[in-house]
């Protein structure tokens, strides 16, 4: 299949300083990815890289079949940058429509204000509105013209948890009408964990590409069990059981994925000793937090 | 490209007339070319000329300081304070060019600019050919002069997109163009005095002075103006330099500049990672 995205061997340089090493990273029409890195870690120095404001210092990246920069490149592909920002004197309405006229697209901008929620608010000026709004507003022209693939660049950082709910539908919508999108954040939350995959960035190299059930199988991360014990039987269901007493009466036990149902099956046996099983999964940000610090978790 | 230049200058035209800029510069242009019209209306009767040319020779004084500074004031933020705001990044990635987003911002700046001089001078001029005559010279000498005052806008405009595209912040892009325009309007002439007076009347003051003088895109616009009306440099006793020039010299000087201009800023945004 083409890919919407081509990157091979990107590499970029700020004097002797190497921000971005051998980077290889695909993504196909319709395809959601997940960038993920900490602060500093080039996630922001790819974008620019792919939207040719950054120039490469070795390497190649096709968008489509054009190189980043290139006017066929800059109308195929939509730019969510980092807390948006607008001129602050135009309202809603007027930026989206200059946004429309340059990507050359008669786009129906009040339906799209509406889409992304801002239909009572287009025709104030930019200047009043919140971080929210901002983001919204940024997300209705990444909507503009159908782009074959959209970079968003930290797309939840002030978004409420109902708009995260929008920012879902915006990125399916996308990726239904076959935009490759790719997505850079610096957690894994839940909107990171929807994507098709994820490549995560250490120090300006890729330290993993993969789904996430791929990751979390290789990361072999261990699940919480913490059994809140009767008066008296802690000490006694720390000893069968090999956890750890963290306080009079919990204690804690880590297991694999493969052995966490044998473990539950040996606690159900201890009968009334066992007041309470609270298991808790690796969590996402454990996830991350292992491969962003390098295989450690 | 025409498209997209327009959406550009329309949105930085409303712009302009929303943070009051349009209706500031033109008041300051209008106070100002009144104010000299009135001052300067005593000589008339000696020289033998309408009010309205000396209104024009007051005016071309003081376009040649007024101009450049509205514009410098107007053009040092359009890159720089893009960039500031982080709407720069956003704004190339689209299918517009840089040369396109400097045209557009450029054409819009001239407009607004040419409003402001076209209402401001012709204002003080009207009010002068009211109050003291104007003949079909004076009257030709004052569209010259709005139209002149509006290239030497453009010149200054072109050299403060230079200056915002090099510029690392909106303050350094500020304080660059007043430093552009002390030099441009200020110093420039000084220096050549100086070295005027030094030469004493030498070759250098007879056959280089003039050329480097025309070479300023200001004194190219005093000295069209000057020299393109007897009335005029009678009355500003300018004359003088004017005359060992070409009469093309002028002109040529004003008009290549806006073009020299936007090249050197085109180049210098082609540099720039927002």
């Amino acid at each position: 299949m083409d890919k919407a995205l081509i990157i091979r061997a990107a590499s970029k340089y700020r004097g002797k300083v190497r921000v971005l090493n051998d980077i290889d990273l695909c993504v196909a029409p319709g395809e959601r990815v997940a960038l993920l890195g900490h602060n500093g870690a080039g996630k922001t120095t790819l974008m620019k890289m792919i939207l040719g404001l950054t120039p490469l210092s070795g390497g190649e990246i096709t968008i489509g079949a054009a190189r980043p920069g290139s006017a066929a490149a800059r109308r195929d592909t939509a730019f969510l940058p980092e807390s948006v920002n607008f001129h602050p004197t135009l309202t809603g309405r007027e930026q989206l429509t200059l946004f429309a006229r340059l990507a050359g697209g008669g786009a129906d901008i009040e339906a799209l204000l509406d889409r992304v929620g801002l239909g009572e608010a287009m025709d104030n000026r930019i200047a009043t509105y919140s971080k929210g709004m901002r983001q919204r507003l940024g997300l209705a022209q990444v909507l503009l013209g159908r782009p074959k693939l959209a970079l968003l660049d930290e797309p939840t950082s002030g978004l409420d948890p109902l708009s995260r709910q929008d920012l879902y539908a915006i990125i399916d919508e996308l990726a239904a009408q076959g935009t490759a999108v790719l997505i850079a954040s610096h957690a894994l939350t839940e909107v990171e964990a929807q994507t098709d995959r994820i490549a995560i960035l250490r120090q300006g190299l890729k330290v993993a590409d993969d789904t996430l059930a791929n990751l979390s199988r290789i990361a072999g991360l261990p699940t919480r069990l913490r059994i809140l014990a009767r008066s008296g039987q802690a000490e006694r269901i720390a000893d069968e059981t090999g956890g750890i007493r963290i306080n009079g009466t919990s204690v804690e036990i880590y297991c694999d994925a493969d052995t966490k149902m044998m473990e539950l099956r040996r606690i159900a046996a201890m009968g009334d000793a066992v007041a309470d099983v609270e298991m808790t999964p690796p969590r996402l940000e454990d996830l991350y937090r292992y491969y962003a610090k390098g295989g450690q978790a | 490209m025409i498209t997209r230049v327009f959406a550009i200058a329309r949105a930085e035209m409303l712009i302009l007339r929303r943070n009051w800029w349009l209706v500031m510069a033109t008041g300051i242009m209008m106070l100002f070319a009144l104010a000299l019209t009135f001052a300067g209306s005593a000589p008339s009767g000696a020289l033998g000329v309408d009010m309205l040319t000396v209104s024009v020779a007051s005016m071309t004084t003081l376009a040649v300081y007024l101009a450049p500074l509205l514009a410098l004031m107007m053009a040092f933020d359009t890159i720089a304070g893009e960039r500031d705001r982080g709407t720069l990044a956003l704004l190339l990635t689209y299918p517009a060019g840089r040369g396109e987003v400097l045209l557009g911002k450029l054409a819009a700046q001239v407009t607004a600019l040419g409003i402001a001089t076209t209402l401001g001078l012709g204002t003080a001029g009207v009010v002068a050919a009211l109050s003291g005559g104007a003949g079909e010279q004076s009257v030709i000498a004052l569209a010259r002069l709005i139209v002149t005052a509006t290239l030497l806008g453009a010149v200054f405009l072109v050299l403060g997109f230079v200056l915002s595209a090099l510029a690392k912040s909106p303050a350094a892009a500020a304080g660059l163009a007043a430093g552009l325009w002390l030099v441009f309007v200020v110093l420039f002439d000084l220096g050549l005095l100086g070295a005027v007076v030094m030469d004493d009347g030498g070759f250098f003051t007879r056959v280089i002075f003039p050329w480097v003088m025309v070479a300023n895109p200001a004194d190219a616009f005093r000295v069209w103006n000057i020299a393109a009306s007897d009335g005029v440099a009678m009355v500003s006793g300018l004359g003088g330099a004017a005359q060992m020039l070409p009469s093309w010299a002028a002109p040529a000087s004003l008009l290549l500049w806006p073009f020299i201009g936007f090249g050197m800023a085109r180049a210098a945004f082609a540099r720039l990672e927002p």
